[in-house]
């Protein structure tokens, strides 16, 4: 299966060039960009391993793509995404983030059914590669 | 003196309401109201008929007023304009001290501004157009059980519209099959689906069962993805307590989003955006039955002051118009009110209708939706006239694709997608978008299907409500 997480998950990967265009349009706009990278995409996981700081301070794309393949370089079978942060009053949130990374062979998520009372159903989204210890899910770094 | 206080009939201007040179407090609640007076009543007169009317006057003069500091209860009317290019219509702008409404009750300030003064015989017809809510009014307000920042971060979605479609047909499926649509229609690639207004609780559905299979859809998609999904389940009832165990069902299976209609009344609104902010359940609001009181431009409540007192209420979504659609919509009144949904901050704007300077107060914004008559072909029209923060809903634009519910879904995310893409490459959309469309519609089959089944579709009729500064409506398409 195709995570579908991230802003562009249903076009083609995007290249380097279409990546730095993208960063372009975000240091534009003044938003902070930050790498971050994991083996656990739980749709709710809201909290991916940090590759360094947000680049608060960065005025030039190629300094972001710099991070990205590092990050590529040393976690190649993870998860990466790029993420525009817009501190103004009323937003201070994330304002664009994609993927700019993903493990060769997606196993996807087992969906758990727990049956209770009155036709009521728990569901858990399970990742199948959550079966195996961190650093070890998606084949060997 | 004696006069004013003689017992007997004396005009409203004479009584206190019509006040020309008085200035507006940074306190004072503000209304604009187009007033078209009948044959004979100067402009003033009906303005201060307005003034009066929504707020201390009676029919005559009344000696109890003096028991009370009626200055400061009066409504009091500081200006009336002509209409540009309408005979006999004036707007009319009343101020209001603050004092004149309960602390965050959207009933009792609606009962004040339109409770009384629609039915005036001494007018032939009446609007309000726009309001002017001061911070310290609403302050006193929840506002949205969540508001639009908070609701990315709950499903971790950012950068892009967001993308629904209502569940068709919208009466008779049983629960299995409507769960079937949800489902298809989700892992697709929308977001969101959505239940009609009249889908509540039917003999051919009833709510738990529907809502029951809504849920095993959104989990089967949210696994299929491995993104959140939702499905906004309809929880308006006959009762607040019917509305209650629904909506508290729906919570309990899981659900991030519930729904209402605006039928169920303003105070059953707050009740529920109550609950929704306890819950931390999204509240979906769709506006049935608005357009039998907000189209018509001579009479009636704009769309925009409804939109007004919703965010006030604190639902966390609001139809709010399409531009491009099947509902009507004027592309720049509709940005009048997703300004007043969305921004922080307004100015007097009269080219979106707005006529009041508006300070949220840092208040979180509603998300609006647009919804009726849209398709995957139109997308850089959407993406242009709407923006960024908006949930775009495909109902026949996703079930009706000739590959299935699913290639439906998944056309309207690539041209979403790849539109915001190239708005971001800083293309121009309104130029270009069809040709970035066809472009993407080369590696995608499900969107090359949509563009030759709608692609010529669109809906070019010349909007009701238009604002009357420009000499012309302008076409969606502009």
């Amino acid at each position: 299966m195709r995570i579908t997480q991230g802003t562009f998950s249903y076009l083609p990967d995007l290249t380097d060039t279409e990546i730095t265009s993208q960063l372009e349009y975000a240091l534009g706009q003044g938003w902070a960009l930050s790498v971050e990278f994991t083996d656990d995409p739980h749709p709710r996981n809201n909290y991916w391993d940090m590759w360094a700081l947000p680049m608060f301070d960065l005025a030039d794309p190629a300094g972001a793509m710099l991070e990205i393949n590092a990050c590529r370089e040393a976690y190649p079978e993870r998860y990466i995404k790029v993420s525009a942060y817009d501190a103004r009053q009323g937003r201070q949130t994330v304002a664009l983030t994609f993927l700019v990374n993903r493990p060769s062979y997606e196993p996807g998520f087992r969906l758990d059914r727990q049956e209770a009372a009155g036709r009521n159903i728990r569901y858990t989204t399970h990742a199948y590669a959550l079966d195996r210890p961190p650093g070890d899910r998606y084949g060997p770094q | 003196m004696t006069e004013r206080w003689s017992a007997g009939v004396l005009h409203y201007a004479e009584m206190g309401y019509w006040q020309p040179d008085y200035v507006p407090k940074p306190t004072d609640v503000l209304a604009a109201f187009r007033v078209t007076p009948q044959p004979g009543i100067p402009p003033e007169e009906a303005g201060a008929a307005v003034a009066g009317e929504s707020s201390t006057a009676t029919w005559t003069v009344v000696w109890t007023d003096r028991l009370t500091d009626y200055e400061h209860y009066q409504g009091k009317c500081y200006s009336v304009e002509p209409v540009p290019g309408q005979e006999n219509q004036y707007i009319a702008r009343i101020a209001y001290d603050i004092d004149l409404f309960e602390e965050g009750s959207v009933a009792n300030l609606t009962s004040s501004i339109i409770g009384n003064v629609f039915g005036f015989k001494a007018l032939k017809a009446l609007r309000l157009e726009d309001m002017r809510i001061p911070p310290h009014y609403t302050k006193t307000f929840q506002g949205p059980a969540h508001g639009i920042v908070m609701e990315r971060e709950y499903l971790n979605k950012y950068g892009r519209p967001l993308l629904g479609a209502t569940v068709k047909p919208k009466l008779g499926l049983s629960a299995k099959n409507y769960g079937r649509v949800v489902y298809e229609a989700l892992r697709g690639g929308l977001d969101f689906t959505k239940d009609d207004e009249n889908i509540n609780s039917q003999p051919f559905m009833r709510w738990r069962d529907r809502f029951l299979h809504a849920m095993e859809a959104v989990n089967r998609a949210q696994a299929d993805t491995g993104e959140i999904k939702g499905h906004y389940c309809n929880v308006t009832a006959a009762t607040m307590e019917d509305m209650y165990e629904r909506a508290e069902f729906a919570a309990e299976l899981g659900s991030v989003v519930v729904m209402i209609d605006l039928t169920v009344g303003y105070t059953a609104i707050q009740s529920m955006a109550k609950w929704a902010r306890r819950n931390g359940v999204l509240l979906h609001l769709h506006r049935a039955g608005h357009g039998t009181y907000t189209r018509q431009k001579n009479h009636g409540v704009s769309f925009r002051v409804i939109a007004k007192w919703m965010r006030m209420a604190g639902v966390d979504h609001i139809h709010a118009g399409t531009v491009v659609g099947k509902l009507e919509g004027d592309p720049n009144m509709v940005a009048g009110y997703y300004d007043t949904l969305r921004c922080n901050t307004a100015e007097p704007d009269p080219v979106k209708g707005l006529y009041f300077e508006q300070d949220w107060a840092s208040m979180p914004g509603v998300m609006p939706v647009a919804s009726g008559g849209i398709h995957a072909g139109q997308m850089h029209l959407l993406l242009h006239h709407l923006g960024e923060d908006v949930i775009l809903q495909f109902g026949g634009g996703t079930i009706g694709h000739p590959m299935g519910i699913a290639a439906g879904a998944t056309a309207n995310r690539v041209a979403l997608e790849v539109m915001v893409k190239a708005r971001n490459e800083g293309r121009n959309l309104l130029a270009e978008g069809p040709d970035i469309l066809r472009a993407a519609a080369k590696r995608s089959r499900e969107l090359d299907m949509a563009l030759s089944t709608w692609g010529d579709v669109s809906f070019d009729f010349e909007p009701t409500d238009t604002p009357d500064v420009l000499p012309t409506p302008t076409p969606a398409g502009a």
